[in-house]
């Protein structure tokens, strides 16, 4: 066990954990942020999806010890849930299970910030690494094209 | 509107049942017959249980009670939506809580079979329209006017010559000393103001911001958490097990057997307890366990599909037949035979399965992402001893569930930890366990006989279906029984054109746990079906569509059929690309689905469109349904192209989705949904767009390369 500084959402957190512990499970269970879901705990389906200096990385293979910088979670995204990616996916009425739609709209957001209007082949680049069982890519894809009209960059 | 989850007690709190707010609920005497609905306070006096459902307080507050689970398929949204159509008020007027799992109460809460909507939508409309028209009365008499001079809106009763107006909240108490009229009137389907319009969903904002409240995110003070290596072979014992290493993982306080129930059999593993799951995952993987898998076959694939493959010779038990088939099959001036396959799968939800349990000795409070609560609350009541109304099995969302999270076998093997260790417990599955443990979709191998007469009719038409039956593996099942499925998907008109036919299973015998997948049996029957109705459609020389137009001669069919032709194009489809169509039938409604492939210029096949028309009857909410049939395209691509479970000396092999492989957006063709538009009876919207998918595209297939495909999945790349 060690402890460490955690930067997320812009507060600071002291936790006290085993070094190898994925930030997943911290965030989860030691922070109570549990809008970061655990899907496959191998990086294969982005559920996990949280922000480390702004780029998408899958907190269920990230050593909380390797967590350093700016961390933000789905629930950290925006103020009052209406980051345009949210308002969005809101308005398109994407989710259905919503399991993985925290990941998805960190990954989406992500690629509007480093690309605020993406192709549609952007889009397959960007969110190709997270899996909707659901199924609802078309929307997912319809929402960010929305989203980039409205100031998804932001 | 606000969402929220409490327990039955809290709920009765908060919602101050006590006092003198309207409560209304319906209680089913018996089945097939009509519904009573009866205030709460006079379903007590009688010692009735009712399915709770509206509360309004003095306060105006109007509580909801959703009594079916939310998976995705929008029941959060539409058992609501349903209700406030004829109570007469707007979705922002209410609160919408989950009902907590209790059979007496809230009648059968197993979301399955698409049933929530087509099940349960005149009890829902009944009881709106009752609690409407008492406070109607209500006002009436307080105004001293008739109750029809009177009319409701926005949660408020209007005086129509007057204009005076009272909220539901003011003429709540009133209300409630008022005996429930025996019929009301519903209104008519040009009346609708909620019902049939494409509401947004209430649940989308709480899962766009982080804050809906699934089973994996819930938590209880003091809770543990546990993770199980479980048999990976089904049947095995625990032989031994050391657990030396396990134990020096820091957090790690408990390591034992245990047991949970499949069907017939006792599942085996060994449980580590400990304070963060991380902990009990790390615990889990320092296992050494040794099994005793003597006394039963530890099957592979291939011996399985062999098995399967062998038995066609059999004549199996018979589900349905008419006239005499071989007869007409050995006359017939044109035969055709063919023999279909599909695989076993998994249900792959994205967030695995999960259960908290805290086992209290007299009593047991339970939460999960389920899917059969009240089944739940009697499993856990009969196995555990206690009395079921002691069992309260609370409901969260679901990340996913298609039929798995249906079965009680994890949430009686997270009672039994909580019961050993005296603590709350969350059991957790990894992806790895969820993957591996089944039950699965069935594998199944399809024997399909056809006889076509010199006019291209269909003559005779013979289905044996060899599979796992579902209902053979429960103890005491009687397994000479057919299996009543054998024809699931297959529109129903068929038999009456068909004048000899017969449809029989031959059951395989195996230890591998299968259950319900998204649309059951259809989800495979539908494959075989559709595929061979396309090579007989090929071998009389017709249009695929007409050839299924000529033998559903019913006007539901032919309409829908018209209106694929239609939306598709089909009549000017082209040369360069391939077009495959599938009708089916699941669970009350009839899905027609348009594929359309063609072959880029780096030489790969690339599936362009799907077109889909659902005829759903009735319906609540269109853009649920558009959303449903998407999700149900995209699934049962993934069953058609990316994935299988396969199994190597009695285990499955594929144990994440690095292995069992998900459809990904880059993979998702373009796809239009559209809805007919009639008055028939509801029927299921959650399952029955995903059956006709596959035979659609497979059929578009040999539209573009001639070559026909008969086992499932295959992979498009080697095309």
């Amino acid at each position: 066990m060690a402890v460490f500084q955690l930067n997320v959402n812009n507060r600071s957190y002291a936790v006290d954990v085993d070094p190898d512990t994925p930030l997943l499970w911290v965030l989860r269970d030691e922070l109570n942020l549990t809008g970061t879901k655990y899907g496959c705990g191998v990086a294969q389906c982005g559920a996990c999806t949280v922000h480390l200096n702004g780029n998408p990385v899958r907190s269920c293979t990230l050593p909380v010890a390797a967590a350093k910088g700016n961390i933000t979670t789905i629930e950290g995204l925006s103020e009052n849930g209406d980051h345009p990616v949210q308002k969005a996916w809101i308005e398109l009425d994407v989710a259905q299970c919503g399991y993985c739609q925290a990941g998805q709209i960190m990954t989406a957001a992500a690629l509007l910030a480093r690309k605020p209007q993406p192709t549609d082949a952007d889009i397959d680049t960007a969110m190709a690494g997270n899996i909707c069982r659901c199924g609802t890519y078309k929307r997912i894809r319809k929402a960010i094209h929305l989203a980039a009209t409205k100031g998804g960059a932001r | 509107m606000k969402t929220t989850t409490v327990t039955r007690r809290e709920f009765i709190r908060l919602t101050g049942l006590g006092s003198a707010a309207l409560a209304l609920g319906y209680y089913l005497p018996a089945a097939g017959r009509p519904a009573h609905i009866l205030k709460v306070e006079a379903a007590e006096n009688l010692g009735i249980e009712l399915n709770a459902f509206i509360f309004i307080e003095s306060s105006g507050k109007i509580t909801i009670m959703n009594h079916r689970s939310e998976m995705g398929q929008g029941a959060f949204q539409v058992v609501p939506q349903m209700i406030a159509e004829e109570l007469e008020v707007s979705l922002d007027e209410i609160n919408i809580i989950f009902a907590p799992g209790s059979q007496t109460k809230y009648g059968s809460q197993v979301t399955g079979g698409s049933s929530t909507v087509r099940g349960a939508w005149r009890h829902l409309m009944r009881m709106g329209a009752t609690a409407r028209e008492m406070l109607i009365e209500a006002a009436a008499r307080k105004w001293k006017v008739n109750a029809d001079e009177c009319y409701a809106e926005n949660a408020t009763v209007i005086h129509r010559a007057t204009g005076r107006k009272a909220t539901y909240g003011e003429l709540a108490t009133d209300a409630a000393k008022l005996e429930p009229p025996k019929n009301v009137k519903l209104k008519n389907r040009s009346e609708y103001k909620i019902v049939g319009k494409p509401l947004p969903r209430q649940d989308t904002p709480l899962k766009v911001n982080g804050t809906a409240v699934f089973g994996l995110d819930k938590k209880l003070p003091g809770m543990l958490y546990a993770a199980v290596e479980r048999n990976p072979r089904f049947l095995g014992k625990v032989k031994s097990y050391d657990d030396s290493a396990a134990r020096t993982v820091p957090g790690v306080k408990h390591v034992f057997k245990v047991q949970m129930d499949v069907f017939s059999h006792k599942r085996e593993g060994v449980a580590v307890v400990a304070d963060t799951l991380w902990a009990a995952l790390e615990g889990k993987k320092a296992l050494r366990i040794e099994w005793d898998d003597n006394g039963f076959e530890h099957y592979g694939t291939d011996q399985l599909f062999s098995l399967m493959h062998n038995s066609l010779g059999q004549p199996g038990l018979t589900q349905k037949a008419a006239g005499n088939f071989d007869a007409y099959f050995s006359k017939a001036s044109r035969k055709l035979e063919a023999v279909y396959e599909t695989p076993y799968q998994a249900h792959a939800c994205l967030e695995p399965l999960n259960c908290i349990a805290h086992f209290k000795g007299n009593s047991c409070e339970i939460w999960g992402p389920i899917q059969a609560p009240d089944w739940i609350q009697s499993d856990i009541a009969m196995k555990f001893g206690l009395k079921p109304e002691n069992v309260t099995v609370n409901m969260t969302f679901l990340g996913g569930g298609f039929g798995r999270k249906a079965f009680t076998d994890y949430t009686y093997e997270a009672v039994a930890i909580s019961k050993e260790i005296n603590a709350p417990v969350q059991v957790v599955w990894t992806r790895e366990d969820d993957l591996t443990q089944g039950p699965f979709r069935p594998g199944a191998v399809y024997e399909c006989k056809a006889g076509l007469t010199q006019q291209g009719r269909i003559s005779a038409f013979q289905v044996k279906m060899a599979a796992q039956n579902l209902n053979h593996q429960w103890p005491g099942a009687d397994t000479e029984s057919y299996n009543d499925s054998t024809t699931e998907g297959l529109p129903e008109p068929y038999l009456n054109t068909i004048p000899h036919y017969r449809f029989a299973d031959i059951p395989l015998a195996s230890p591998i746990p299968v259950m319900w997948w998204r649309s059951v049996y259809s989800s495979t029957n539908a494959f075989a079906f559709e595929s061979f109705i396309d090579e007989l459609a090929r071998a009389a020389g017709k249009d695929p569509l007409e050839f299924r137009k000529q033998h559903l001669p019913d006007e539901r069919h032919r309409l829908l059929i018209d209106r694929l032709m239609e939306v598709s194009n089909w009549k000017q489809r082209g040369q360069n690309s391939g077009y495959g169509a599938a009708v089916t039938e699941c669970f009350q409604s009839i899905v027609g689905e348009v594929v359309k492939v063609s072959r880029k210029a780096d030489g790969k096949i690339k599936i362009d469109k799907v077109w889909a028309v659902m005829d759903c009857g009735w319906y609540v909410n269109p853009d649920i349904i558009r959303a449903q049939v998407e999700g149900s395209i995209v699934m049962a691509l993934g069953a058609a192209l990316k994935h299988a479970t396969l199994f190597n000396e009695g285990k499955a092999v594929q144990r994440n989705y690095d292995t069992y492989k998900m459809p990904r957006i880059n993979e998702i063709p373009d796809i239009e949904v559209h809805i007919m538009e009639n008055d028939e009876r509801p029927g299921g919207v959650g399952e029955p767009g995903l059956p006709p998918l596959a035979p659609a595209l497979t059929n578009a297939l040999y539209d573009l390369t001639g070559k026909r495909i008969r086992k499932l999945p295959f992979n498009l790349e080697e095309f």
